[in-house]
């Protein structure tokens, strides 16, 4: 996970046009969206194909003999030429089928229907709490530049993105969990829970919301929070620093001055005027970093036990599982394009100046 | 020349010559830079940092490699001022040695990926067209990739070792600089001063070379400057999962990955390069900080 | 997944009691066990060959013979199959099936299902099927070999093996009897029910499988009507849980009975708390270290010999291995037949340096490859420390399990230091691979045997006596050629037994009766029970 590299678009060049070019826009946006698709699946495949990880090995294991072994990748179609592999994944896939994982014996489309809520669920509340209290820290920041609740909000953004997270991860499932006893320990339930709610949406805390079972929602709550906490932070380092430089500009705008002189009072220029600006470019940068804690944080879901898509592309990755990997790769690279096209979206709907 | 004229010649509003005003707002920067102390400290702990690496030979009280099986899991004492690690290693002396290879991945992806960005971005900004199409969809698949994945898919493709975990981060790391250097190339490329060198006749190349790419510098460096903690903490994960340095090389994501068996019960095995990382990156993050506000005049607010 | 109606609704009983408290406690009829279980691909018995499935197999489905979880040395006993009788000649094999008994689908359990199990785990020819086919048994063949009349099984071998031998086979979680109709109505084409097996189970042993989720959980439901009588566990939830400190804190706060993957440091440390046990139970698996004799290094006969020297095995028995491996430098586990018991190496690096320095070596490089587990990697980093001081340069390259098997299956690994697990209970699963190998040549490709892979060309006479063993009758004589195999071993294979496993296993101290199946099974819970 990396929250540092994700992009915020910078100022681009938009057209002053009528509807009609706008929809062409759209129409360009979403074929250029089907290109990276289509681009990822074909970067993933042959990724897939050059490792030097063999993934016959993984089905017929240690005592196979050469037979056995023949047999097998003749059965997973390993033996075609690389062209027609991939035509008959992309037709697969276009049917709805990622095929069945070899390092779990599943097939994709149910482990990712288990694995994916779980990574949504804790991505969403990280970024809630990132953006709860990175928010107003950025804009007080920013409000107090230079001052010393700027330099607090600096350090705290600072460290954030400074500390091994699986570092600060055993050291609060030791604090929080082992010796206060005050959140759940690894997993996404306790284990008496396990089962217990139907399976709905797949996120824990809806479930048993929607099953109105108060005690296993607790539960749930008390396994998430200290993972979604910490995710929180990372997240909250960096809307802090951006919401800061993006208040930082419309502070010294010249309609600020203005409304200042109006004598308006402080904190109406800087929540009613200035925060009112920043609210388009900050959506994208939250839609971002969400983005990013889609990915999966891998080292906070081996810490946590956490059954999500991180650590099950990197541990099929790493058995050259590829159907899996595949498979993960374009749900969270549809997931990044989509969340990218929204904000992209939010920009020419919301944005007076494409207008 | 003293201290106060010195200073009287840089900071002149009229500058005589064109090194007179290069090193003028050179000056002018620093003294911004200098004014925030944070920044001053992250510089501090960096040149530390340097120099433990390139007298780390003298510094280290021991071999990063001496193993002593009796003498394992010690906690920090006059001997062994970190402790042992679990095979009895002096901690000390392997952060010591280990700083090096922290500052070749740093060093190195730094100067790589800026500058794959740097040359994707600029030529798509300038070319426009299909060629911009192009290579914004490279862009954009790398950019929608996960990127520890595919750092870890280059990394096994490879084989493990610190140089192909450079060589993967820094193919992974590229997009962001690409999207940052074809928007500031935009601005740029319709201004008047790039018409008049055309109309001079300067070839696209040449254009691109020494009148864009310069100005696309500052901001890719202030990016840089607070990317290097990410890039710290990814080679750090890389380690982690053994896909960077060889054992015994004393690196320090390896050796948090090494020590966090014993967390629990013997904190300063993974501790120590924890604190190490968290110290470096820190630093690179308030010096990347203090760079913005230098370079950056737009996210200064200035 | 579903439980049924009873278990859910003990369950929410037990959840509503037991409201937050700052030491929890597992339900008095549930067992939860944290384990690494990420390894499990397949839970058919046929395919099934990985630690993790073998102990969820081992519940969901009976053998004909099994062994006593209590009293393991007692060796197989009768479980589907009451009685067996070899005849005069050695070659054939008829078992008598129980009666009365019954799969969880209610289908009863009958001989035409046992000899059905065993033909498909031949005709589906995966890696396990080899515990079987070593008996002449053919895809072809046998339908003919392997027949069901009434209640009477009847196995005809192809030589006359020591009764032992075949029916210690017949015990491995791999041969279990499977319900054929069940399977049948499931079966997609030719797959004789394996893509629905993999997931679901259709035995009759003392569990059925409520859930399993990959890399997450695996949940079992006990059989109550189950004819070796109803297990006490009423309900077995082993989770996966990576990190040992995560499953200790676990096991310190309550919330788990079991915690199977414990470091050594983390069980010094729970072993002042009074609330907490540890098992130690002796396992099947062997540490070895295999000198690829292609390298013109580790080829020549003083290098192999300084090697058993330049490992301290003493220094890493107390420190990181400890309390999980124990000195062992003969190829059969402690607990098998004619397991030898004798030590002959210790850490002695001057004895080293005067083999090397007697035959004019002086230095070498070796760049080997090393499974990405921690141990492993430690045990290289002491190798490699050790080879330094006489001269030696060890490079290592740590890699995934796949990749490192990979190079070996392609004897590409020029130190290979990793574990080989036995696959059945009979001396043959280990002889039959660290000292057979019939054909050296690269062109054999005979990838399923150590010997092979480390191209090591055992001598003809040593192959001869390896399959000597197996046809041995008098069990006595078996034993002791075992013992000479592995002493001629130990003084000439280039392929070096270090340690063996010892199970460490935390647990609440009212678990009575954990067996994690010691060094001939995998982990059995229906004896388990949990006191006061």
């Amino acid at each position: 996970m990396s929250l540092e590299t994700a992009q915020v678009p910078g100022p681009q060049s938009r057209s002053r046009s009528p509807a009609w070019r706008r929809l062409r826009g759209v129409g360009g946006v979403l074929l250029s969206l089907v290109l990276t698709m289509l681009g990822l699946l074909l970067v993933t495949f042959i990724i897939g194909r050059v490792m030097p990880i063999d993934p016959v090995l993984k089905v017929v294991g240690e005592r196979a003999t050469q037979a056995q072994y023949d047999a097998a990748r003749q059965a997973m179609g390993l033996d075609q030429p690389l062209v027609i592999q991939f035509l008959r994944y992309i037709g697969d896939v276009l049917q709805g089928d990622f095929g069945r994982s070899i390092s779990t014996g599943h097939p994709v489309a149910e482990d990712l229907r288990r694995v994916f809520p779980a990574t949504l669920e804790l991505a969403s509340l990280g970024t809630l709490i990132g953006v709860v209290i990175g928010v107003p820290l950025g804009v007080v920041a920013a409000a107090n530049r230079g001052r010393w609740i700027d330099q607090v909000a600096r350090v705290v953004a600072l460290v954030g993105y400074s500390v091994p997270i699986f570092w600060l991860g055993l050291m609060g499932l030791l604090v929080f969990y082992g010796i206060l006893g005050w959140v759940g320990g690894p997993g996404r339930q306790g284990i008496l829970f396990d089962g217990m709610v139907e399976t709905r949406t797949g996120l824990m805390l809806l479930d048993t919301a929607l099953a109105g079972d108060w005690p296993a929602f607790r539960d749930a709550f008390s396994h998430i929070i200290l993972p979604a906490s910490l995710l929180g932070y990372f997240s909250l380092a960096y809307i802090s620093r951006m919401t800061r430089s993006f208040m930082l500009e419309q502070l010294s705008a010249e309609y600020i001055t203005t409304a200042r002189v109006k004598g308006l009072p402080e904190w109406r220029v800087v929540w009613g005027h200035a925060f009112r600006n920043i609210a388009i470019p900050l959506i994208t940068v939250i839609a971002l970093s969400f983005g990013s804690l889609l990915e999966g944080s891998v080292l906070t879901e081996i810490i946590f036990s956490w059954p999500g898509i991180g650590s099950y592309i990197t541990k099929a990755l790493l058995a050259g599982d590829m159907n899996a990997v595949l498979g993960g790769t374009v749900v969270v690279g549809t997931c990044f394009v989509v969340l990218n096209l929204l904000s992209d979206i939010l920009y020419r709907v919301l944005d007076p100046r494409s207008k | 020349m003293s201290d106060v004229s010195l200073r009287d010649w840089l900071l002149t509003d009229a500058p005589q010559t064109r090194r007179q005003a290069r090193l003028g707002a050179f000056y002018q920067g620093w003294l911004v830079f200098r004014s925030n102390h944070l920044a001053l400290l992250g510089l501090v702990i960096l040149v530390l940092l340097v120099g433990t690496a390139i007298f780390a030979p003298w510094i280290a009280p021991q071999s990063p490699f001496a193993q002593d099986l009796a003498d394992r899991l010690q906690p920090p004492s006059a001997e062994h001022w970190l402790g042992t690690d679990a095979l009895g290693r002096d901690i000390l002396s392997r952060l010591i040695w280990g700083s090096r290879i922290t500052l070749f991945i740093v060093g190195t992806v730094a100067l790589i990926s800026p500058l794959i960005g740097l040359l994707i971005g600029t030529v798509a900004g300038f070319a426009g067209g299909w060629v911009d199409q192009v290579l914004m969809r490279i862009t954009d698949i790398f950019l929608a990739f996960p990127k520890l994945i595919l750092a870890l898919a280059f990394v096994a493709a490879l084989g493990p070792s610190v140089t192909n975990a450079v060589l993967a981060l820094a193919l992974t790391g590229w997009p962001p600089y690409a999207r940052l250097a074809r928007a500031e190339t935009l601005t740029i490329r319709n201004a008047d001063f790039i018409a008049a060198a055309r109309m001079q006749g300067a070839s696209a190349p040449r254009l691109l070379i020494l009148h864009i790419w310069p100005l696309c510098l500052s901001s890719l460096i202030v990016r840089v400057a607070l990317d290097m903690a990410g890039i710290i903490l990814s080679a750090a994960g890389l380690g982690f999962l053994g896909l960077g340095a060889q054992p015994p090389a004393p690196e320090w994501g390896a050796m948090i990955s090494d020590g966090r068996t014993y967390i629990l019960d013997h904190w300063w095995v993974a501790a120590m390069p924890g604190i190490a990382i968290f110290l470096v990156s820190l630093a690179f993050n308030f010096l990347g900080d203090g760079l913005r506000d230098v370079l950056d005049p737009k996210g200064a607010g200035e | 997944m579903t439980l049924s109606f009873s278990a859910r609704a003990l369950l929410l009983a037990s959840a509503l009691a037991l409201a937050p408290a700052a030491y929890a406690e597992t339900p008095a009829h549930t067992l939860v066990v944290a384990a690494q279980i990420d390894d499990i691909i397949s839970l058919d018995p046929a395919q099934s060959f990985e630690f993790s499935g073998n102990d969820v197999t081992q519940n969901l489905y009976d053998r004909l013979v099994d062994f006593d979880a209590l009293d393991l040395s007692k060796g197989y006993q009768p479980s589907l199959a009451e009685s067996w009788q070899m005849s005069s000649d050695g070659l054939t094999l008829t078992l008598t099936m129980r009666e009365g008994v019954t799969f969880q689908s209610g289908n009863p359990v009958r001989a035409e299902d046992a000899a059905w199990s065993l033909q498909r785990m031949v005709k589906l020819n995966k890696t396990p099927a080899f515990i079987l086919t070593q008996f002449g048994f053919t895809p072809e063949n046998v339908d003919q070999m392997i027949t069901a009349e009434g209640r009477t099984l009847t196995l005809r071998l192809d030589k006359p093996y020591a009764q032992s031998f075949v029916l210690n086979c017949l015990a491995a979680s791999n041969a279990a009897v499977i319900d054929k109709e069940t399977v049948m109505a499931n079966a997609q084409g030719d797959d004789l029910g394996n893509a629905w097996l993999s997931t679901n189970g259709a035995g009759s042993g003392p569990y059925s499988l409520a859930a399993w989720r990959p890399n997450e959980v695996v949940q079992l439901v006990a059989n109550d009507g189950y004819w070796g009588g109803a297990p006490a566990m009423k309900r077995v939830i082993v989770r996966n849980v990576q990190e040992s400190s995560a499953q200790r804190l676990q096991l310190e706060a309550g919330d788990i009975d079991v915690a199977r993957n414990l470091t050594p440091t983390d069980v010094d440390a729970l072993a002042g708390n009074p609330a907490i046990k540890f098992s130690e139970e002796l396992k099947g698996r062997i540490l070895y270290m295999g000198l690829n004799q292609k390298d013109p290094l580790l080829s020549q006969p003083p290098v192999i010999e300084a090697m058993k020297y330049l490992v301290d095995y003493a220094g890493m028995e107390a420190s990181f291995l400890k309390g999980q491996w124990k000195t062992h430098q003969a190829f059969l586990p402690e607990g098998y037949l004619g397991a030898l018991e004798e030590d002959p190496w210790t850490y002695d690096v001057e004895k080293a340096r005067k083999i090397l320095t007697d035959a004019g070596i002086t230095s070498g490089t070796v760049t080997t490859k090393v499974r990405d587990i921690r141990e492993y990697l430690d045990v290289a980093q002491s190798l490699q420390n050790a080879m330094a001081q006489v001269g030696l340069t060890l490079e290592i390259e740590q890699m995934t399990g796949a990749q490192v098997l990979d190079a070996y299956r392609a004897r590409e690994v020029p130190i290979f230091l990793g574990e080989w697990g036995p696959d059945y209970a009979d001396p043959q699963t280990n002889a039959g691979t660290f000292a057979y190998n019939p054909d050296n040549s690269d062109e054999a490709g005979l990838t399923g045997l150590l010997a092979w892979r480390n191209a090591y060309a055992v001598p003809a006479d040593m192959n001869a006596a390896v399959d000597a063993a197996t046809v041995e009758q008098d069990t006595e004589k078996r034993r002791q050629m075992y013992v000479d195999l592995q002493k001629r071993y130990q003084a000439e294979a280039p392929i070096i037994p270090l340690f063996q496993r010892v199970a460490r296993d935390g647990m609440q101290a009212n678990v009575q009766n954990w067996s994690t199946g010691g060094s001939v099974i995998s982990a059995p819970y229906k004896q388990v029970t949990k006191g006061e």
